[in-house]
C-alpha cells in the first residue's frame, strides 16, 4: 500500500531544566498512514497525541527514530518546506492561527509563502473559501467571525496550499456544538475529495467516522484498528480513562439484556436502523 | 462593545481616492506636508486648500467626519495660537499689563493655525481613505529599495500586519481578564490615580502571559504554513500603477509646480 506518512520507532522528549528529567512525551511509536485514509488519533490530555501531530510536519523533530512525510525525512533541512506543504496543519485555537486582518489575505498567506503566481493564488483562495462555505466573508475581519467560521478560514488557509494530507490538532476543542458539526462536515468533505485526514481529538464521537482509530496512552499506542474493533474493547478504553461513545454503551447494555447487537454498530444512524429492523 | 473598536480611522468607501495605489497616496501625502512648509504666504495656502478640497470632494468622506478627527488636537491648536499671538514683538494693537497683541503676532498666529489644520486634514486623508493593510503593503513596497542597506522592509510590514490583526484579539483578552478579576472582587474604578494604576497590575500580568502564549501559537501556525521571511514570497495583490494612479501623479506634479512657482513670484 502507498503510505503517505511513515513513522519508525519515534521517541520524543521535551527538554527541561537541568535538574529535572526530560519529559518523554512519545515512546517508541511506529506507525504508517495510508494515502487517502481517515485516521483518528485519540487520547486524553498528556497522552502525547498533540506532540505526535507536531512531529508529523516537522514542527517538532524526533529525539530518536525517523518520520517520513511524502517520502521526505522531517529532519532534512532541505526538504522541510516540502514536508510542511505535503502535510498541512490546523490548530486548536482558531484565533491564534490567523495572520491577517482580512479573511482572503489570510487564506493567501500560505500560497504566498510558497511563491506561487498571483493569478493562481487568487484562484486557489477563491476556491478554498468556497470549499469551506466562507465565500461571502472574503473581505471580513476575522475577529468579527464566530469560532467555527474562524476555524473554517484556517482550514481554507491550509487547503489553498494544496496539501496531500491535513492534520487537524483538536480543531473543535474550542468550539460550540454547532461550530463542531460544521467543522466535522468539512473534514468529511475534504476526505471524500481524496485528502488524507489525520484527526487528533479527545472526543470519541468524532472518531466514529474515521477508517482507523488509534488510541494513545502515556506516549504509546494502546490500540489501533477500525472504530468498531477499538470500541469493542470497553475494558481497555476504560483503563485509558476514555469515555465510550453513547451508542457503543447502548449496544453493550442491550447485549447484557440478551439482545444480539452486531459489533459494527457505533453511530446513532446505524443504531436507529438496527432497532427499527429488530424483530 | 469592546469588539466594535475601529482601527485607525478608516472611512470605508469605493471612491477614486480609496482605490488609488497606496504608494501614490503615501508619497502624495508626504509631498503635501513638505509643501506646506515651503509655503510662506497665504496664496500658497489657498492653492493647497483648493487641492485638498478637491481630494476631499472626490473621496466623498463627509466633512463633518474629518472635522471630528480634529477634535483631539484643538487644545494644541489653541495653545500655539495663543503663544504666537502674544509672544511676537512688533506693532502693538492691544495691550493689558504685560500682555500685548501685535499685527505681526496675529498674522503669524493665523498663518500657523492654517498650516496645522491643513497638515492634519491632509495626513488624515491618507488614513481615512486607505485600508490599514494596504497602507502596510504600500510601506513595504516603498521601503523595499532600502533592503540593500539592511532595512528589514518585509519584516516591518509583517509586524504591522500582525499588530493590526491582534489588536482586537488582545482587547477581547483584556476584557475577559478584567471581568474575571472583577468577578473575584477587583475594583478598577475607585481610588486615586496611584491606586487605579496599581489596580491595573492584575490585568497586565495575565495579559502579558497570554500575549506570549498567542505569539508562540501564531509562530507555530506561521511556520507550519511555510513562512520563511520575505524571500521567495509572492503576493496575491500585485501593485501596478493604473490609469487612475498616473492621473493622480499628474495632478500632484501640477500642484507641486504651482506651489514652487507661487513661492518664487510672491
Amino acid at each position: 500500500m502507498d503510505n503517505i506518512i511513515k513513522i519508525e520507532n519515534l521517541t520524543f522528549e521535551y527538554l527541561r531544566d537541568e535538574d529535572q528529567m526530560n519529559l518523554k512525551a512519545i515512546e517508541d511509536v511506529s506507525l504508517e498512514i495510508e494515502r487517502g485514509s481517515f485516521t483518528a488519533i485519540i487520547g486524553k490530555n498528556g497522552s502525547g497525541k498533540s506532540t505526535l501531530a507536531k512531529n508529523l510536519n516537522g514542527l517538532l523533530l524526533p529525539t530518536e527514530g525517523v518520520v517520513y512525510v511524502g517520502g521526505f525525512d522531517t529532519r532534512d533541512d532541505k526538504h522541510i518546506w516540502d514536508v510542511r506543504q505535503t502535510a498541512g496543519m490546523v490548530f486548536q485555537n482558531p484565533d491564534n492561527q490567523l495572520v491577517s486582518a482580512i479573511v482572503e489575505d489570510d487564506v493567501a498567506f500560505g500560497p504566498e509563502n510558497l511563491g506561487i503566481d498571483p493569478a493562481e493564488i487568487r484562484r486557489r483562495v477563491d476556491k478554498a473559501l468556497e470549499d469551506v462555505n466562507m465565500g461571502k466573508y472574503k473581505k471580513k475581519a476575522p475577529h468579527l467571525l464566530s469560532g467555527g467560521q474562524k476555524q473554517r478560514v484556517a482550514i481554507a488557509g491550509v487547503v489553498a496550499m494544496k496539501p496531500q494530507c491535513i492534520i487537524f490538532d483538536e480543531p473543535t476543542a474550542m468550539l460550540d456544538p454547532r461550530g463542531r458539526d460544521e467543522i466535522m462536515a468539512i473534514i468529511d468533505e475534504l476526505h471524500e475529495e481524496g485528502i488524507t485526514v489525520i484527526l487528533i481529538t479527545h472526543f470519541m464521537e468524532e472518531a466514529v467516522r474515521a477508517d482507523r482509530v488509534i488510541i494513545m496512552h502515556e506516549g504509546k499506542i494502546l490500540m489501533d484498528g477500525t472504530p468498531a474493533e477499538v470500541y469493542a474493547q470497553e475494558e481497555l478504553l476504560r483503563s485509558a480513562n476514555l469515555t465510550i461513545p453513547l451508542m457503543v454503551e447502548v449496544a453493550a447494555k442491550l447485549r447484557q439484556q440478551g439482545i444480539d447487537v452486531p459489533q459494527g454498530i457505533i453511530t446513532e444512524e446505524k443504531m436507529v436502523e438496527f432497532i427499527c429492523q429488530y424483530k | 462593545m469592546i469588539r466594535d473598536i475601529t482601527l485607525g480611522q478608516y472611512f470605508p468607501g469605493e471612491s477614486a481616492i480609496h482605490r488609488l495605489d497606496p504608494r501614490v497616496k503615501i508619497i502624495a501625502t508626504l509631498l503635501f506636508i513638505i509643501e506646506l512648509f515651503i509655503v510662506d504666504n497665504f496664496i500658497g495656502f489657498a492653492i493647497a486648500a483648493v487641492y485638498l478640497g478637491a481630494v476631499i470632494a472626490v473621496s466623498r468622506v463627509p466633512l463633518s467626519f474629518i472635522v471630528r478627527g480634529l477634535k483631539p488636537v484643538i487644545i494644541i491648536l489653541l495653545f500655539t495660537f495663543a503663544l504666537n499671538i502674544f509672544m511676537v514683538d512688533g506693532q502693538i494693537i492691544w495691550q493689558w499689563k504685560f500682555l500685548h497683541i501685535t499685527v505681526e503676532g496675529v498674522r503669524l498666529a493665523v498663518f500657523m493655525a492654517i498650516r496645522i489644520i491643513l497638515l492634519l486634514i491632509g495626513s488624515s486623508m491618507l488614513t481615512l481613505c486607505t485600508r490599514p493593510l494596504s497602507l502596510t503593503d504600500g510601506i513595504e513596497r516603498l521601503l523595499s529599495p532600502f533592503k540593500k542597506i539592511g532595512l528589514p522592509a518585509h519584516e516591518i510590514a509583517m509586524m504591522m500586519t500582525i499588530a493590526l490583526r491582534f489588536i482586537p484579539t488582545l482587547l477581547e483578552e483584556t476584557d475577559k481578564i478584567m471581568k474575571a478579576q472583577q468577578a473575584r472582587g477587583a475594583d478598577f474604578e475607585s481610588g486615586g490615580l496611584i491606586q487605579k494604576a496599581k489596580a491595573l497590575i492584575p490585568i497586565l500580568v495575565p495579559l502579558f502571559v497570554s500575549a506570549f502564549r498567542i505569539a508562540m501559537d501564531l509562530a507555530m501556525a506561521m511556520e507550519s504554513r511555510c513562512y520563511r521571511g520575505g524571500e521567495h514570497r509572492t503576493r496575491m495583490h500585485e501593485m501596478k500603477l493604473k490609469g487612475m494612479d498616473w492621473a493622480a501623479i499628474a495632478f500632484l506634479v501640477v500642484f507641486l509646480a504651482m506651489i514652487i512657482i507661487e513661492s518664487r513670484i510672491f
